[in-house]
């Protein structure tokens, strides 16, 4: 109506040092989050770096204990009603009601958001359609698959067409199939107009999804940028050697000074070092320096950067993990829960 | 006059991509009951699906009308048949009583669920998904009731009130559960588990049942269990029960019954959506 109730109403989400606290723990310890309107925010973080208290926090599910926050220029605090109806949130774990068919479930959720019975139900059949789960909309949950838990989740954060949809770690333990049918979903909502805030443990999520990543470490934000700007920060991808002789580790951290014009990081394992790139093609020069010196490999390999890796660059500690791996190689190996 | 509309808190500007929005800044009473409804009908489809959950209001009065009439009723009454009228309108007490118990258990057990987590997340009255089993465990007492004076008319009951008398005495004990479910919908929601629901729930439960008029007359206890007994809501309940059932007489007793359902409404059911508004 005017610009004075939202001095920044480009702005979605607009968070200015939210604070969680647990006992003694400080989940979330002073964030700051800016998510323009239309684009695709990722927050990544390890498992316990407080990505989903502070979505909770946003989506009026958890208190704030320190901050502010304003969804599309309305209080947080203030509004938690009105803000609950800019929204849709799906959360790690599919939130479906386990006595209902797929199609009970949309229903449910339409007629809740105050669609008349006829309108709830076409619109649960357009949904079962466009998320492909036709099929399943009779059958119970307790009958649906990972996956399909997860899309019908989504579809159900659908029904009342929110401006702002918040994903927490859409793809956790799904295999890579259906890993990639959630972003398609997640592109063409973004086509739609749709502004999305994901959370996710995943670099290569965060790259292919978000416009602009924010990096949480124990609550705090670590940094902030484009993909690209994060990973010129690691370097675009890393050479893993393993050394034949161990005792030569040093001679060899010279040669890749030398060569990258960078410092490399020493694994754990004897004789494993990890170089940054800024360019994969370098690998052949640092091979090549090795080789001159005659340091002998017992492997060589080119990666990409892993959130690790990142967070090394960033942090200065490697990401601790009170869980599962995050490494989404792994994941990709080992499909599913 | 965004700022006016804030200060009247009836609608909220929000300014997203598809322009300036004013959206209802909390949920209309017509909504709420909608949504209530909704809920409810949520959880009659659930109890569809888990029919074990209907045990206790549909093998529990069978069996408890026949077990206790037998085991009281000569040493109470003379006979099994002149003890009918005082036992199984004290049984819909006792029944109703139970099946509360377990609308706070399941209400427990059901917020542990990941679909509280999205009714939490939608724009919907706080009250909504507390008040939707609510109204659908009437169904419960409704059965509970039916069922107990069934088994007692096939025993040889045959009340006094006629078939009006008994259906107010239905009505009163469906509103008795309703209200006195509330106290256990608060444990509910303040409840760890649903173990520990169940726990503090038959301590309440059993003091509340026994320390009434449902099995015996107030008048052989001693002082201090009489004196309870005689201002338990569940007494007045049952008096009134009998009243409407084997007299078919609306007596003060019947006001008495629905002054303490209410007052035990007015105390529990903001104590229930208070805790429970502070868990959503």
């Amino acid at each position: 109506m005017n610009t004075n109730s939202s001095p920044t109403p480009e702005l979605a989400v607009s968070a200015h040092g939210l604070v969680k606290t647990f006992g003694d723990l400080r989940a979330v310890d002073g964030v700051d989050l800016e998510v323009r309107r239309g684009e695709v925010f990722g927050v990544l973080g390890p498992n316990g770096a407080g990505k989903t208290t502070m979505l909770q926090m946003l989506a009026t599910l958890l208190s704030m204990d320190g901050g502010s926050a304003e969804i599309f220029g309305v209080d947080v605090k203030r509004h938690p009603h009105v803000v609950r109806q800019l929204v849709g949130v799906t959360g790690q774990y599919a939130s479906v009601d386990e006595n209902l068919t797929g199609r009970e479930n949309l229903w449910l959720f339409g007629r809740l958001l105050g669609l008349p019975s006829r309108k709830a139900k076409e619109t649960a059949e357009e949904l079962l359609g466009n998320f492909g789960l036709e099929e399943a909309g009779d059958k119970p949950i307790s009958q649906f698959s990972g996956g399909m838990r997860r899309r019908l989740d989504l579809a159900a954060s659908l029904i009342a067409r929110p401006p702002l949809i918040f994903l927490d770690e859409p793809t956790t333990g799904l295999d890579p199939r259906t890993r990639g049918q959630m972003w398609e979903t997640i592109r063409a909502l973004v086509a739609q107009g749709c502004t999305v805030l994901l959370t996710t443990q995943y670099l290569d999520e965060a790259d292919q999804l978000a416009d602009r990543i924010a990096v949480i470490d124990h609550g705090v934000k670590v940094a902030e940028g484009t993909s690209d700007q994060l990973k010129s920060q690691v370097g675009s991808s890393t050479l893993q050697l393993r050394l034949l002789d161990p005792a030569q580790t040093s001679q060899a951290v010279d040669v890749v000074r030398r060569v990258v014009g960078d410092e490399p990081v020493l694994t754990p394992e004897a004789g494993g070092i990890n170089v940054p790139l800024p360019d994969a093609n370098r690998a052949a020069d640092v091979l090549i320096g090795l080789r001159e010196q005659e340091l002998l490999i017992t492997s060589a390999t080119v990666q990409k950067p892993t959130l690790d890796e990142v967070f090394m660059a960033l942090t200065g500690h490697a990401a601790e993990d009170k869980s599962d791996t995050h490494d989404p190689r792994d994941t990709e190996k080992e499909p599913v829960r | 006059m965004t700022l006016l509309s804030t200060t009247v808190d009836e609608t909220v500007s929000a300014t997203t991509l598809a322009g300036v929005q004013d959206l209802p800044a909390r949920p209309s009473v017509a909504d709420t009951v909608s949504q209530t409804m909704t809920l409810a009908w949520r959880a009659i489809k659930k109890m569809q699906r888990n029919f074990e959950q209907l045990f206790d209001v549909t093998i529990q009065p069978l069996l408890f009308t026949a077990m206790f009439a037998g085991i009281f009723g000569g040493a109470i009454s003379g006979n099994v048949k002149a003890y009918l009228p005082t036992i199984i309108t004290g049984l819909i007490g006792q029944t109703v009583l139970t099946a509360c118990v377990a609308t706070g258990v399941q209400m427990r057990e059901d917020m542990d669920k990941g679909v509280f987590d999205r009714f939490k997340s939608l724009p919907i009255a706080r009250i909504a998904p507390l008040a939707g089993p609510m109204v659908a465990d009437m169904l419960r007492y409704l059965i509970a009731s039916v069922l107990t004076f069934a088994t007692g008319f096939a025993m040889g009951y045959r009340p006094g009130g006629g078939f009006f008398g008994v259906l107010a005495a239905i009505v009163l004990a469906v509103f008795a559960g309703w209200s006195l479910a509330w106290i256990f919908a608060w444990f509910g929601t303040i409840g760890r588990s649903a173990q520990g629901v169940q726990g503090i729930s038959l301590m309440v439960m059993f003091p509340l049942t026994f320390l009434s008029n449902a099995f015996v007359p107030t008048d052989t206890m001693p002082g201090w269990l009489r004196a309870f007994a005689d201002v338990n809501p569940v007494s007045h309940v049952i008096s009134a029960i009998r009243d409407l059932a084997n007299d078919g007489n609306v007596t003060a007793q019947v006001g008495w019954a629905v002054l303490g359902l209410a007052i035990v409404v007015a105390i529990f059911a903001p104590l229930a959506v208070r805790s429970y508004s502070r868990k959503m």
